[in-house]
């Protein structure tokens, strides 16, 4: 096994074991802990928590990814040019926008719950996908465009068969941003009641209870470097089978 | 046959290609040569629609073009340009068959083509099928692009400066197979390029364009012994045009009875290598050969007056 390989299955069984059984962990956070407090967050179950901050990630990204990259080929076709500053305000605005006031804004719309956080999440996660999707559709290698409609590839036929797939090492590099980013900004829909890791880390902050703090960052943070991980390993293979590398 | 007729493209109020008209005979290899804004790649994409002609038509077998539906046409047509232009993320074998994929062809018919095409240029399938253009070298992927080119048979295959990415020891030699496949396959074929050289070396004819317009339209011969304006004989070359002239001409055209000494030379040989034989190794004749068996001599008297037959007032 390759030295990367044995690390990421330290990291895996490191993180499988802080959600599945973290009273292993207690001797290690109990000096973080205030005298009286619990050293290990019991109030709901973490795997539960993780599926569900991890699931509101997931639809919020296919959300954004989904609207992003039809965005993206809107206004990189000819008829599409004209929308294209308009659609880039449009994106920018989302990403400008803080989450937080997002979710102070979409609770009176939406209530409290799942729903604020999808909202700011998706948002929030549309402009790197966006931004990569639009240069990569922009910079394919003009000969072969050339050729693809020199030997009659249809524009649909062109968009699926040659531009999409040539894009997608790209476009994958803006998911991964957006992913990323999406799995550390969906902890403070807690605030709001979303049912996220955040839940551990907030009731930490309330009772300044340190070791909640750690448990819930920790597990956050080795869900993001796991993810972010494993879509570069994706990106590289699929670079590699365009002859990119 | 391929009609070009009056074909004019106008961008911006001026002309690129203007009213040119030219018939390509079946079969044969016409180069259209010219300098870089000439309009001679314009020109080339008319025929596929690639770009749309202002005014004029292009028929070809007799059928206008412009009645038929754009994709449609392009996939009767074969189409190898400058630096290839393959899809990078597909096999060697899917690239080639991509056009019969397009036009439906089932899928054992295009693996008995590719495999077909692939001996024809030299690559062996079994190592080359698998393989993506990024793991082959720059004449292996230039020779896929014709290929795929070539892959449904068109009835006309359009080559824009397709040999202009490569090193010239490696451009010669795609010259050479290109002409073998053309004789092989009977192809139509319309190539653009900037290389007079090319033009003379590949062309049955030779198109030389000029500002937009078709200034000359011949054999090879006609172009270098005839130039029609200052322009062509410019392009030809002044000094090395008793020398093009010679490499047209096989040795079997000048062959005279009698034995010569030395190392001998192939029938189908340019009187350009014959004169170089002569001239290297200090001899007034060489001894011809054909499949290894002596037939005759050519002298360098007899080279020297074909050369001199070029000096008319041109």
């Amino acid at each position: 096994m390759s030295r990367a390989n044995f690390l990421r299955m330290i990291v895996v069984l490191l993180l499988l074991a802080l959600v599945l059984q973290p009273e292993w962990f207690a001797p290690i956070f109990a000096p973080f802990t205030p005298p009286g407090a619990a050293v290990i967050y019991d109030r709901t179950s973490l795997l539960s928590l993780s599926l569900s901050h991890l699931g509101i990630v997931a639809l919020a990204s296919v959300a954004a990814i989904v609207v992003a990259v039809l965005l993206a080929i809107l206004v990189t076709r000819p008829q599409g040019k004209a929308f294209l500053p308009l659609s880039r305000t449009i994106a920018n605005m989302g990403q400008t926008f803080p989450p937080v006031a997002v979710l102070a804004l979409a609770v009176p719309m939406l209530g409290f719950g799942a729903g604020p956080t999808l909202v700011a999440l998706f948002l929030y996660g549309i402009l790197p996908i966006f931004e990569n999707t639009m240069t990569g559709l922009s910079t394919l290698p003009p000969a072969t465009m050339e050729a693809a409609r020199g030997i009659g590839l249809s524009r649909w036929q062109r968009l699926l068969q040659v531009e999409l797939p040539l894009a997608l090492p790209l476009i994958l590099t803006g998911v991964r941003l957006s992913v990323v980013i999406a799995i550390g900004t969906a902890t403070i829909g807690s605030t709001v009641a979303a049912h996220t890791l955040g839940e551990v880390i907030i009731a930490g902050l309330l009772t300044n209870n340190t070791s909640y703090v750690l448990q819930g960052g920790l597990i956050v943070g080795l869900f993001a470097v796991l993810i972010y991980d494993a879509l570069t390993q994706l990106e590289a293979s699929i670079r590699k089978r365009l002859g990119v590398a | 046959m391929i009609e070009i007729d009056n074909i004019t493209k106008v961008y911006d109020g001026r002309p690129a290609v203007d009213s040119v008209s030219m018939t390509i005979e079946s079969a044969t290899i016409t180069a259209i040569v010219g300098t870089s804004g000439s309009g001679k790649s314009t020109l080339l994409r008319m025929v596929n629609r690639l770009v749309e002609p202002t005014s004029g038509q292009v028929r070809i077998n007799g059928e206008p073009t412009a009645g038929l539906p754009k994709n449609a046409l392009r996939r009767r047509i074969g189409y190898a340009i400058q630096g290839h232009g393959l899809f990078p993320h597909h096999t060697v074998a899917r690239n080639i068959g991509a056009v019969p994929r397009l036009l439906g062809w089932d899928n054992d018919k295009i693996h008995t083509r590719v495999n077909e095409l692939l001996d024809l240029f030299s690559m062996p399938p079994d190592e080359f099928r698998d393989r993506y253009p990024a793991e082959l070298s720059g004449g292996q992927q230039q020779r896929v692009g014709v290929a795929r080119a070539l892959a449904s048979r068109p009835d006309l295959l359009l080559m824009d400066e397709p040999f202009g990415a490569l090193d010239p020891i490696i451009r010669t030699r795609a010259q050479t197979d290109l002409h073998r496949i053309q004789r092989t396959l009977g192809s139509t074929i319309l190539l653009v390029t900037h290389d007079m050289e090319e033009a003379i070396q590949l062309g049955d004819q030779v198109a030389v364009m000029d500002q937009g317009q078709l200034v000359q339209h011949g054999t090879p011969a006609e172009i270098i012994t005839n130039p029609a304006t200052e322009f062509v004989a410019e392009m030809v070359g002044g000094v090395d045009r008793p020398l093009r002239l010679l490499s047209l001409l096989s040795v079997s055209q000048i062959l005279e009875e009698g034995a010569a000494e030395g190392e001998p030379i192939d029938e189908k040989s340019s009187l350009r290598e014959a004169l170089s034989v002569c001239l290297w190794s200090g001899r007034n004749a060489v001894p011809v050969e054909r499949n290894g068996n002596p037939i005759g001599r050519v002298t360098l008297e007899a080279i020297r007056s074909r050369a001199e037959g070029t000096h008319e007032p041109g």
